[in-house]
């Protein structure tokens, strides 16, 4: 299992667009991906999640990866975390 | 008859009205047998890729004929389709508790939905509503019913129904649909905000529209005033018919207007700006014609969350802002205007018996320091990517700007000891809407480098009269002789210091108000974005020689009445 925390940089946060995103490009790993804010943990690949979780930027999370492709799924992923647009 | 709703977007419609009532979806609860459980999760999954089919189409279908943002929409819907929690919520129930998939999609989507809605976002409880779209979607799918909307019709009609979802609005044949009423719905709603880039008069929350109409009724759709008109006669109709073609010519006369100057028939020039409260807002300025922002009011940073913003938030909201309008076109940025009547829930502030006379504003910012140097640091910081200005509101005494700026100087030099770039001749000026404040307007004109006249605050200070109180609702008059003489010895007390005066309350955009305000010599006339195209309609019309005289009888007549009558007769009338 591969963990990493990031600071969201979008000024929207892990929202909207950035969440739709962040969903399908999770989508197309094999691997489980986890997300993590503060006490809450959700499934990275579901948009109910990821919105209801509702991350802001400047806010730490926390991707918890786990299976096929859990690195190259882990850089991409980060990558979208600390991207400004989208 | 006439009904009133909500108007969604703009344009007049006469024509036959097709009234589609929601087709109850009708279906009963069952429980399964063990061995009908397999059949039905298949069921359930075709109907799942049906839907997801369904929505490729539609998709592909808005991005061609309408756009890229509104196809989003449908792509988001997608991912709910895709959803392992939602879709496999709806499984796990249809397994677990042996129900049809009916009533599991229901029962799911509905906790779903109470999650969206209890949320304190108001995106989230906007998505709520694409969550019951999408659902529906599906149940249409599961029980065999395909049309979601009759979308096809041989004459051109006017569509009236409980409420267009996106996917219905999508679906519209624009060369048919010439106009729509909805039973529910608001301004913001995604079918409002559709109908408005399709470019088609629509009236939404008429309540019970669709009891009012029959198919062939006649009806007028007025998107301008938020009015439908069941069954008009003949006088009504000949009415909205000239109502109509002025619509169109008008719309045609401003549009031409989007990128001409503002200026006078004899060759003065001013400046047309737009009011916006977030950084899309600006987007829409610029379409409008709008030459700069007057009053870009940040409080939307700091409302409906739990914590102050921080300086990076801050400062990507007035980048943007600076970087949509451009190098050219200023913006006008008020530091916080908050406390008193407008509460944070992490502020923690004392009741007050009357917040609009008590801590607010530039108040609260000179006493909590570190908040207004975390705006200040972030506003020099976005200064680079455009033509920044600051303005502090509330401003009562010259000490209280000496301070702001006393607190603006260290924030620069905390920036510059970390080399940290900012433009460091921005403009810093303030607002005029404390009666104190324009009467030491000549004192503080040497000390600001430009006066914005807030005339919301403005009047109902100098009036005493709340404006929110009918009882006293006459007093509120911006064209009572004591406002305009404030705004004449403000916009004076300026020039004399070689300063530049603008408006920024809702009286900088009304036709009566500007050939007083021309008149009087305001340089900058800011107003919500749609009055910049009617506002320099009118300009290009207006005698700014005449006008100066016109300005200073103004000011010599006794009441507001008096005065709208004579600018309505001698000016307006006569153009």
């Amino acid at each position: 299992m591969l963990t990493n925390t990031f600071t969201i940089q979008n000024p929207t946060g892990l929202h909207a667009r950035p969440a739709t995103l962040f969903v399908q490009k999770a989508t197309s790993f094999p691997c489980e991906v986890n997300v993590i804010k503060g006490t809450k943990k959700i499934n990275g690949k579901s948009i109910m999640g990821l919105m209801t979780l509702g991350a802001k930027m400047g806010e730490q999370i926390t991707l918890e990866i786990t299976g096929e492709q859990a690195e190259q799924a882990m850089e991409e992923l980060g990558k979208l975390l600390m991207s400004v647009h989208g | 008859m006439l009904q009133k709703g909500i108007a969604a977007a703009p344009g007049i419609v006469i024509g036959r009205a097709v009234v589609q009532k929601d087709e109850m979806v009708r279906y009963e609860r069952r429980i399964l047998d063990q061995d009908e459980v397999a059949p039905e999760l298949g069921r359930f999954r075709e109907s799942v890729r049906a839907a997801d089919l369904e929505l490729e189409q539609v998709k592909e279908k808005v991005r061609h004929e309408i756009g890229e943002e509104e196809a989003r929409i449908f792509e988001a819907h997608q991912l709910f389709l895709q959803d392992p929690e939602f879709i496999g919520a709806i499984e796990e129930k249809l397994e677990s508790e042996r129900v049809n998939a009916e009533a599991a999609l229901e029962e799911v989507r509905d906790s779903f939905v109470a999650i969206f809605e209890s949320l304190d976002d108001e995106y989230m409880r906007e998505r709520a509503a694409d969550l019951r779209d999408v659902s529906q979607r599906l149940l249409k799918n599961l029980l065999g019913i395909h049309d979601q909307l009759q979308a096809d019709f041989a004459e051109p009609v006017v569509l009236v129904v409980h409420d267009l979802t996106p996917s219905d609005t999508a679906q519209l044949d624009r060369e048919k649909v010439k106009g729509f009423a909805t039973n529910i719905g608001g301004r913001t709603s995604h079918s409002a905000i559709m109908a408005r880039t399709m470019e088609i008069p629509a009236v939404v929350g008429m309540s019970d529209i669709t009891e009012q109409l029959q198919t062939g009724d006649l009806v007028i759709v007025d998107g301008l005033e938020g009015e439908v008109h069941i069954r008009p006669d003949e006088a009504v109709v000949a009415a909205y018919e000239a109502k109509q073609q002025a619509y169109w010519k008008q719309k045609e006369d401003w549009a031409r207007l989007v990128h001409e100057e503002s200026v006078t028939a004899d060759g003065h020039r001013v400046e047309l700006a737009a009011n916006i409260g977030n950084p899309q807002d600006a987007v829409q300025a610029v379409e409008n014609g709008a030459e700069g922002i007057g009053l870009f009011r940040t409080e939307f940073l700091y409302m409906g969350r739990e914590q102050f913003p921080t300086e990076e938030e801050q400062f990507e909201a007035y980048k943007a802002v600076a970087e949509t309008m451009g190098k050219d076109r200023p913006v006008v940025i008020r530091t916080l205007d908050i406390g008193g009547d407008k509460e944070l829930s992490y502020l923690d502030l004392p009741k007050e018996l009357n917040p609009f006379l008590g801590y607010r504003a530039i108040r609260l910012c000179l006493d909590r320091v570190e908040l207004f140097k975390t705006q200040l640091r972030a506003l020099l910081r976005a200064s680079i990517y455009g033509n920044i200005k600051i303005m502090y509101p509330m401003i009562a005494t010259i000490a209280e700007l000496r301070r702001a700026n006393q607190i603006l100087d260290e924030v620069k030099a905390e920036l510059r000891s970390q080399s940290i770039l900012f433009n460091d001749h921005l403009e810093v000026g303030i607002m005029i809407e404390v009666p104190a404040a324009a009467m030491i307007a000549d004192q503080l004109a040497k000390e600001a480098d430009f006066f914005s006249i807030g005339t919301n605050d403005l009047i109902q200070y100098v009036m005493a009269a709340d404006r929110m109180n009918e009882q006293v609702a006459y007093l509120y008059d911006p064209y009572h002789p004591a406002i305009l003489r404030l705004v004449n010895q403000v916009i004076k007390a300026a020039h004399q210091e070689g300063k530049w005066v603008g408006m920024c309350g809702e009286m900088a955009g009304e036709s009566l108000a500007i050939p007083i305000l021309l008149g009087l010599g305001l340089d900058e006339f800011s107003m919500s974005a749609t009055s910049v195209l009617r506002a320099r309609h009118l300009l290009r019309k207006l005698d700014y020689k005449s006008l100066q005289e016109t300005a200073q009888h103004v000011l010599t007549l006794e009441s507001g009445e008096e005065i709208r009558a004579f600018i309505k007769e001698e000016i307006l009338n006569k153009l």
